[in-house]
């Protein structure tokens, strides 16, 4: 019988031949928790479960981003009992400042072709972009991980999203995420594995964008077929590949070649349009960064588009690159000083104003549009605020204009 | 007699408890008082404990915020019955102790307020004098719930559910 690309890793994992439905118990090749949970998965460990020590520290990742630098003092003092207990049990630990976690573990290699990679962390679903089984947890699960080295897993059945073509100009891998929101719907994909084709000449970064919002539409796991330039210097294992005779629940078909800017409106991730429909609209926020969009070739397309000219006097322009590498890598250009020149605000490295914290928190009649990958009520402050999602091309020309504005109508 | 808060299809974590609620953010609050603060403020200033959640498609989607559901669980909400749990909400949930119950009979019956008694151990919900048989959970999420969560599950087995004895 054939495999997907989720079957054949949570084969290879649990030593037989499983499949969609199937419950396996796996050890996971890395668990990813950071900031905002690590205190929690810590109390769990040792309250709960009566656990001093985690099973082995070198399967665990700690990634301090999401409150970046620390903003009150409890979280400067949770950070510090973080630090502490990674430094006490042997754990990696990325600091804050260093970058989102889910772009520190794809820098870093630590997310790998066939590896399964779990996260305090619903985008965990990013690790796919690489090939691996990247999927997210809560803290419970994870605090199991630490204390057994184990968690169980049900398999997931796949849904494939075929992708014929090229985008067109001004058109790119946001785009199509959203898109793929759009078609699957927020819960289209609840339980599922979705497996990408037809996409092997897309970037890293692409493939970072698309595979980060697979958990928009409820999946456990996105998975890139780990092939094509991209993924040249990254090779997969030779156990893995894409099986003609894998059994797939359900085929979805994407032709680039017709696709629009596409823009999420208010309050749902699937609720997207062309942005044609929307065009116009005023806001007060862009928000370039997160996860999902905030790395070098993202800043690198706003910057093509804000050369030389100023952002628009009724908004704020709110920069958070993704990683210190990214941010080097926008410095070592004039991608950088572009941006800033064009009114800018730059934060430190890390989720930034994603979830509302900090760095921006939106007020009770802000408007933003983000290139984040979720417009939820209230995600980004005040419950009245509203959120529109859309690439960095969009979020470029919009700062400009302080209206959604087509990037191509420039 | 528990109280019935209906909700509709796809509430997300952060209607549940935004992110600015987490405990890291308010380390020493308790996070039950956080419970819907934005989207329901009447759940989150009138919800007893034993009271009941029917929702439609998706609920809990979003988030891996496991919060979410720990603020639940310190309102102890009785249990929740949807059309469709969204994955990771079902899994924390399970983790937790809450019973989650698919259960399309009951979500389209009941009432925003109802009264009503559920009676698990023989699996139905007593509205006055209708009866409503409640779906068997499936047997994994039956023995987690059965020791009140998978970390009591976990310490009394020294294994997962499942899993063959080493
Ligand atoms: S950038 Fe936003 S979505 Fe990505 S990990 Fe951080 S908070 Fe989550």
């Amino acid at each position: 019988m054939g495999q997907t690309l989720a079957e054949q890793i949570l084969s290879h994992a649990a030593g037989r031949a499983v499949y969609a439905n199937d419950l396996v118990v796996v050890q996971p090749d890395v668990v990813m928790s950071h900031d905002s949970l690590s205190p929690s998965i810590i109390k769990v460990m040792k309250s709960e479960l009566g656990c001093e020590r985690v099973k082995d520290p070198n399967q665990l990742v700690i990634v301090l981003d999401h409150v970046s630098p620390a903003s009150t003092v409890g979280t400067a003092n949770q950070q510090n009992e973080v630090r502490k207990f990674a430094q006490e049990q042997g754990i990696r630990l990325f600091d804050v400042g260093r970058g989102i976690c889910h772009q520190v573990l794809v820098e870093e290699r630590i997310a790998a072709p066939g590896k399964i990679v779990l996260g305090s962390d619903s985008h965990s679903t990013s690790y796919g972009a690489v090939g691996a089984f990247g999927s997210g947890m809560g803290s419970t699960d994870v605090a199991l991980v630490w204390a057994t080295g184990r968690t169980w897993l049900r398999v997931p059945e796949t849904i494939r999203v075929a992708v014929n073509g090229r985008f067109p100009v001004g058109v790119e891998a946001k785009d199509l995420a959203l898109k793929i929101c759009q078609v699957l719907t927020i819960a289209g994909g609840n339980y599922a594995a979705v497996e990408y084709h037809g996409l092997d000449w897309l970037s890293l970064p692409e493939r970072q964008t698309i595979a980060s919002m697979a958990v928009e539409v409820g999946a456990k796991v996105g998975i890139f077929p780990p092939f094509g330039e991209a993924m040249a210097d990254r090779p997969a294992p030779d156990w893995l590949f894409v099986d003609p005779q894998a059994n797939y629940v359900r085929t979805i078909q994407i032709d680039l070649g017709s696709l629009q800017p596409q823009v999420a409106l208010p309050h749902a991730v699937d609720n997207v349009v062309d942005l044609d429909k929307i065009a116009g609209k005023p806001v007060s926020v862009v928000f370039l960064g997160t996860c999902t969009n905030g790395r070098y070739e993202d800043m690198r397309l706003a910057a093509d588009i804000l050369r030389g000219k100023h952002i628009s006097p009724n908004l704020r322009l709110l920069v958070t690159p993704a990683s210190n590498r990214e941010l080097a890598r926008a410095s070592a250009d004039d991608t950088l000083i572009i941006l800033l020149e064009a009114g800018a605000t730059l934060i430190s490295p890390g989720c930034g104003p994603c979830m509302g914290r900090h760095n921006g928190t939106l007020g009770d009649e802000d408007v933003c549009l983000s290139t984040a990958n979720r417009n939820f009520k209230g995600r980004m402050g005040a419950p009245t605020s509203q959120i529109y999602l859309a690439s960095p091309a969009v979020a470029a020309a919009t700062a400009l204009t302080g209206c959604i504005t087509d990037p191509r109508s420039l | 007699m528990a109280r019935i808060w209906k909700f509709g299809s796809d509430v997300d974590t952060d209607q549940m408890v935004p992110g600015r609620f987490a405990p890291y953010m308010r380390p020493d609050a308790d996070v039950g008082t956080a419970a819907f603060i934005e989207a329901r403020p009447d759940f989150n200033q009138n919800a007893r404990p034993g009271d009941l959640i029917v929702a439609e498609y998706n609920f809990g989607c979003g988030s891996s915020r496991e919060y979410a559901v720990e603020a639940l669980k310190r309102r102890q909400v009785g249990a929740i019955f949807a059309y469709s749990f969204a994955r990771i909400f079902f899994r924390n949930a399970l983790n937790l102790g809450i019973p989650l119950l698919v259960a399309p009979e009951v979500v389209a019956n009941m009432q925003e307020g109802d009264e009503v008694t559920l009676d698990l151990p023989n699996q139905q919900l007593i509205r006055g004098a209708q009866r409503f048989a409640l779906p068997e959970f499936p047997e994994f999420a039956r023995l987690i719930l059965q020791e009140g969560g998978i970390v009591p599950y976990v310490k009394k087995y020294g294994r997962f559910p499942g899993e063959e004895r080493a």
